[in-house]
Formats: structure tokens, sequence, C-alpha cells
């Protein structure tokens, strides 16, 4: 018997047996989920801590870790860059005007914060620290909040005795009794107020976005303007391939919730990265650099094609303790088309 | 004549020529029963005359230029990046029920991810007989049934609570959209599974997450689990987009957004509530006490006028005039909707244009004569529970200004004699 009619007999085999089910559904669709697949998907941690693995952190290692892979957006301390979430502080802040709402203040498990951290975060690069790093981030968080002392280490065998001071914040929906029962029956059609005064206006306080004029051509003014005014481009030596810069720009998506580029790029999270090909390294204005890139960046590093390929292929091999926290381009391919489109953009 | 909302839509120039339009229209109409013929109509126009596009000039369209202006928008500040926000759907030039998906609101957590139907896997496992994993083909092979849900956020005119905000009904009332899904009942899944594991269901939940990075992980109750779940691959009768969780999502009808889990991965019957990130620090409801709701999964019935509005203001001057809106209900069907123009003095009751369907947007009509006088339009629903949209006052009394989530108060549009509109709060 051949190799292949041998291979098609075992499939058939196979095929036959899923057939006839084991299991109790209807449809005998579908297969059974192996072990390891569901210990590498179901990662949930309950209230009670059931689903932590083994492992430990303290607070210092914590910080080490938190500065590393957290600080960027929530701040050395917790305490939140920019627009992004403090973590800590509010205390006692929840029937104020404006509640302070963060780990500390709000959140009423732990369970919650350590399955996050280790599902989620670090942002644009989740799932790549270990359990030890996730109870120690963990333990900083809740040091940053003074709930534990700096000698504190968190692990899977105290966690479950930790309650986190906002646990007993929460009631279970009760619109049925508070406001379903009250809005109800035949509502007023006539005489319904005495007066209507205007009490609140949103032009006043205008937060609306405005969007440019020019972004709105009129219908038949666009064609003809963009024929006119935008001749096409001197090819130049050194210009790049459109068609890599196009696959530039999608890549270039990985790295824009803290990357900007074009007309009016700011500093985020990152700094903004116009004309950064085959410039010094770290000399954007205003932006607050790693230790470990300014120590480079005086060493002479500047970010040509090479040194960035080997950047972007291994951040944080190639810059141990730079702010940047990204995994990596996986490819050449997408290395040298992010690059082309980053040429593509002058300061 | 003041500037007011001042983007896209209603641009200062948008709105001028809309008034220039007008008021030609008005000119024309004169000359007309002067004699002057309509050179749109007496002299042979160039479309009438050559050629248009062959077929396959567009093998998938979109719409054609003169509605560029109807997309989502964002709004920048409410958020740190694009990447975990929310956008908007134009329902202010919308017109019946259902939401094309090309302007339907996305929510994001870790953006939209890329994952093809090849890669997609889906695992039920946890207090199940048997932990089964189905491919994008297992699941085409389940009896599939189709319905239409709105999907709102649960922050929906969550800007507005501490007072009128955001000028247009886009900003204020567009984290919604409503869309006839395909799909497998999640109950079908789940018993394929087999309960028998999970003993007593009354008290059993069922956790569902997504495959990006963010997960959104939600935890479901039994019930509405085996209730009217479905596991869907297809709206508005072609694949789901990208952004909407393609090639699988969950729809959890008439409960918030956030449930919805696009790229759903992953469903695990569970003897309690996972208390995730996104069931806990976020989509709970805090109270003016300090005090904090959780498990506040029902939209409760609320509605809209979304025309005319700030994004749409009355251009053509006295006369007829249709008030249109949406309303909706996460408990049932919508029974009746009463608009009023005069701040909630006085209450006339809208045309439905079609019977209110459970669980879906219902459009409402007033047809009626605008004397070019300034009004003060609202809207008010009512469901088939018998529950009354309330006003923000009403709102504000029970829950503070801090709730965020589940805002559903009677909207005020102030349109004044020149047909521009302004979202205001009144006494």
């Amino acid at each position: 018997m051949s190799r292949f009619l041998k291979f098609t007999l075992v499939a058939g085999l196979t095929v036959s047996a899923t057939a006839t089910v084991v299991w109790s559904g209807e449809y005998g669709l579908g297969r059974e989920a192996l072990p390891e697949e569901i210990a590498a998907w179901d990662v949930k941690i309950m209230p009670d801590g059931r689903g932590l693995p083994e492992g430990e952190g303290d607070v210092w290692t914590g910080e080490e870790a938190f500065i590393e892979n957290c600080a960027v957006c929530h701040g050395d301390f917790a305490e939140g860059a920019g627009n992004w979430p403090a973590l800590a502080g509010g205390e006692g802040t929840l029937a104020d005007d404006d509640p302070v709402k963060t780990t500390g203040s709000y959140w009423p498990y732990l369970s919650t914060v350590w399955d996050y951290v280790n599902r989620s975060m670090p942002y644009g690069n989740a799932q790549s620290l270990s359990p030890d790093d996730v109870y120690a981030i963990t333990a900083y968080i809740l040091y940053s909040n003074f709930l534990v002392d700096d000698d504190f280490v968190l692990s899977n065998e105290n966690f479950a005795e930790f309650e986190m001071p906002n646990a007993d914040g929460f009631i279970v929906d009760d619109r049925a009794e508070t406001e379903y029962a009250v809005w109800h029956g035949e509502p007023c059609m006539e005489n319904c107020k005495d007066s209507v005064e205007i009490t609140m206006r949103a032009a006043v306080l205008d937060v609306t976005p405005v969007e440019e004029e020019a972004a709105a051509p009129a219908p038949g003014e666009a064609s003809v303007e963009e024929a006119v005014a935008e001749p096409e481009p001197e090819p130049a030596a050194a210009a790049p391939d459109p068609e890599l810069v196009a696959a530039g720009e999608k890549v270039f998506r990985q790295c824009k919730a803290c990357h900007q580029v074009g007309e009016g790029a700011k500093n985020r999270v990152g700094p903004q990265l116009n004309g950064v090909v085959n410039r010094a390294a770290g000399a954007v204005d205003g932006f607050r650099y790693s230790s470990a890139l300014m120590d480079m960046a005086a060493d002479g590093l500047i970010w040509d094609t090479e040194s960035l390929a080997a950047f972007l292929d291994d951040p944080r091999g190639y810059m141990k303790g730079t702010k940047m926290g990204f995994a990596g381009l996986r490819s050449d391919e997408d290395i040298d088309a992010v690059t082309a489109y980053l040429m593509s953009f002058e300061e | 004549m003041s500037e007011l909302f001042k983007g896209k839509p209603t641009s200062r120039r948008a709105f001028l020529r809309g008034s220039a339009a007008a008021a030609a229209g008005a000119v024309t109409a004169g000359a007309a029963q002067a004699g002057t013929p309509d050179p749109l109509i007496t002299e042979v126009q160039p479309w009438a005359q050559g050629w248009g596009d062959g077929v396959d000039a567009t093998p998938y369209g979109l719409p054609i230029e003169y509605e560029s202006d109807v997309v989502r928008r964002n709004v920048e500040w409410l958020t740190a990046d694009t990447i975990s926000s929310i956008n908007f759907t134009p329902i202010h030039a919308l017109d019946g029920t259902i939401t094309p998906q090309g302007c339907a609101f996305e929510r994001h957590h870790s953006g939209a991810i890329d994952l093809r139907k090849d890669d997609y896997r889906l695992m039920i496992n946890g207090l199940v007989d048997t932990p089964l994993v189905f491919t994008y083909a297992d699941l085409e092979r389940f009896p599939r049934e189709n319905h239409v849900y709105f999907c709102e956020c649960a922050a929906n005119t969550g800007m507005e609570w501490a007072g009128a905000q955001l000028n247009g009904a886009q900003f204020t009332h567009g984290m919604i959209h409503n869309m006839e899904y395909t799909g497998v009942p999640l109950r079908t899944l789940l018993e394929e599974a087999g309960l028998d594991a999970a003993g007593a269901l009354q008290d059993k939940w069922v956790y569902v997450e997504g495959a990006d990075a963010s997960s959104n992980g939600r935890s479901i109750p039994m019930g509405k689990a085996l209730g009217d779940c479905l596991v869907a691959f297809k709206a508005n009768g072609e694949a789901l987009r990208k952004e909407h969780g393609y090639p699988v999502r969950l729809v959890v009808p008439g409960w918030e957004g956030n449930m919805w889990v696009k790229w759903l991965r992953r469903i695990e019957v569970t003897d309690g509530p996972v208390e995730s990130r996104e069931e806990t620090s976020k989509y709970t409801d805090t109270l003016a006490d300090g005090t904090s709701r959780k498990w506040t999964w029902v939209m409760d019935a609320k509605s809209i006028v979304t025309s005319p509005s700030p994004q749409a203001p009355i251009t053509h001057g006295k006369g007829p005039l249709v008030i249109s809106g949406l309303a909706w209900s996460g408990h049932g069907a919508i029974t009746r909707v009463d608009v009023s123009k005069d701040g909630g003095k006085t209450w006339e009751t809208a045309r439905l244009a079609r019977e209110g369907e459970a669980k879906a947007l219902t459009r409402f009509y007033l047809d009626t004569h605008w004397d070019g006088e300034e009004m003060l339009l609202q809207s008010r629903a009512m469901d088939e529970t018998g529950y009354i949209q309330p006003t923000k006052a009403q709102l504000r009394e029970v829950r503070g200004e801090n709730s965020i989530y589940h805002n559903n108060c009677i909207q005020t549009w102030w349109v004044r004699p020149n047909g521009e509109a302004e979202n205001v709060e009144v006494s």
C-alpha cells in the first residue's frame, strides 16, 4: 500500500471517529479542546484568586518593572501621564464632584489588577510579562496607593488575603426599584411646566470637534484643484519606492499609539518622528528620553537605516532600558517598509 | 448668525450653501410663476446625453462623493489615542433604521485586529461536558437565525451628564448602530458542549472574551446566555467589518455594547462572575454618594430627534417640516414617541414609521408645519413595559452627575428662526 493511501485511510478513520461523537452535542461539530490549548487561552483569574499561577514579586522589583513597562503611560509613580489613566491616588474622592477613580480608590478586586496586567498589558505588547513580573507590578501598584509597605511581597499564597479599599463600594443594579417603578404610567401631554428657560448651551462650552474647511472640498472642486495643485514629484535619487512607503504606512499602525508623524506631529507617549531617519538620536525638543537612549546618543548614535533596523528588530535587546514598550517588528520587510515610510516625512 | 457646530456637515460654508440653495429654490419657484423656465429642465444636461459609468466601475461601491460628509467622527479629547477609543455614527444624516456598516460607530480597546477566517478558533470550556474548539467553517454548519438589534455603547450621551456639551446628534447620541445579524444562537453552542457538568444553571455565568490584546472579557449570567444571545458572523447581509469584530462577534440584544465581544474567541461556563476590568473599573455607574452600581447591563428606553439638529439645520424656511428621530429600548419594543416643540410644556405623539421591534431602532416622524419661530425640540420614548424616558433632572436626582454610563435623558435642541439648532438644557 502506498504511503498516500495509508495516510488517506488514517485520515478517514479520524473523520469517522469524529462523526461518532463522544460529546453530548446534537451536531457533532468542532473537536475536543486539548488541555494545552485550554491552558494557553484560559488565563482568567477569579475574584477569590482561583487561576493564579505560582509566583511572587516584591515592591522594589515591581518598581523597576513598572518603570520599564508601564511608566511611559501611567507615570513613574502610577500617577498617570497626559490623558492616560492614573493608577494611584483618589482615595476618598468617590463622592466628590470630580471623583478620581484609580486602581487604589475604585477597583473592588485585586484579581482584576493581576488579570488585566497579565493579559492586556503593557499596552501594545500584551502577554509579554512573566508571572513574577505581574506579581511584582501588582505589588508596586498597591504600594503606590499606600496600601502596603515597601517590604511587601505578593504571591499566589497571600493573594486571597488582600482586600481592596472599595470592595464594598458596589451595589447590584437597582434600577427596577429606584427608576422603573417611578418613570412609568401615562405621561403629561399639556401644561406640563409653567415656564421653560434655557439653562445651559453647548455653544458656550465650545468643545465640539472642528474640522478644517480644507478637508471638505466642495463637490467638483476637488479633482480640478488636485490636478492643478499637485504636480508629479521630482524623482530624486534617494526617493523611497512609493509601494514600500505605502506598505510602511500600514506597518506604522503598530507605532501610531505612541508616535506621530506628518504635519503638526507632536510628542505623545513617544517622540514625534518627522525627519528621524539619519538624524542624531535623542534630538526631539521637549521629549523626555530614557537615560539609556541619552547615553547612546552621547556616544554618537545616529538613526541611520542600519541602527534603526537593529533597534526595531529588538528594541530592548538593542537598547537595554529603553522606554519604548514595543516588542519589535517581526520581519525585515516590515522594517524596510516602515523606514521608507519614515523617510517620507521631513523635519 | 453665530458659529455653532463648526464641523464638516454644518460648517458655516455648508450651512450657507444650504441656505443659498433654499433661497435660490424660493426664487426659482417665484420665477417659475413669473414664467422663467428652469434650465435644469429646459436645457439638455450632460447626464441626459452621454454615458454614466459602466458596471464594475466600482466592484464594491461606496457612497457617491456628494455624501462624503456622512462619516464616522471622533472626539479627540475624549481619549488618549485612537487605538483605545470610540467614534460616532452620523445619525443626523441617516434615515430609516438600518445602519450601514461603513459608518457604524467603532469602539476598540486595543485597535481593530486583522483576523482571517482560516485563523479563527472559538473555544468553549469551563463547566461543560466536553470542552470544544470550533473553526469558522464549523459555525456555518449550525442552524442559524436572522435578527435586527441595536448596539449602544453604555457611554452614549455620557459627556452630557454635567451639562450640554457636544453640539450635534452624532456626538451626543452616535455611539449606536442597528444591524440585521446572521448567526448561531449562543445556546446552540453551549448545548453542543453540554451543560450537565454545570449542574443547576440559575447561578452559573458565561465568561466571553475576544482575540485582541485587550480581550475585553465580560461575564454574562447564564439566563441571558441561553436566551437571545447570538454568535454572529454576518451583518446587513455581508461579512462583519473588521472594526466590528470580523469574522465573529457576540450579539447581546438590548444590553450595553461593551458586552458584544468582538473577535469572539472563548466562551467559558463559570460558577461566578470573573469581575474583569471591563465590569469593575469600567462600565459601573458611580452614584452621588460614592457607591457604584454594577451589572447595569440593560440599555433603558431612549430617543433623539436626529433632524432638525445642530448638524442638520432647517434650510427651507417656513412651511412643511419633517421632524425625524430614533427611539429604542433594551427592554423590548418602542410603543410610542412624543415630541415637544416648547421644551416639554406640551407634547404631540409622533408617527412610528413601522411598528416597534424588540431591542431594535424605531424611526419616528412628526410631519408638521413650521411657523419660523424658535423651537425647543424634545422627544420622549415609551416602551412595552410602560417605562417613560426620563428628563435629565429626573436622572440626576437619582444618580448625580458622575455615572458616566447609561444616560438616557430627554435631549433638547434649540432651533432658532434662522433654522440653526443648538444642544441646550432647559429648566
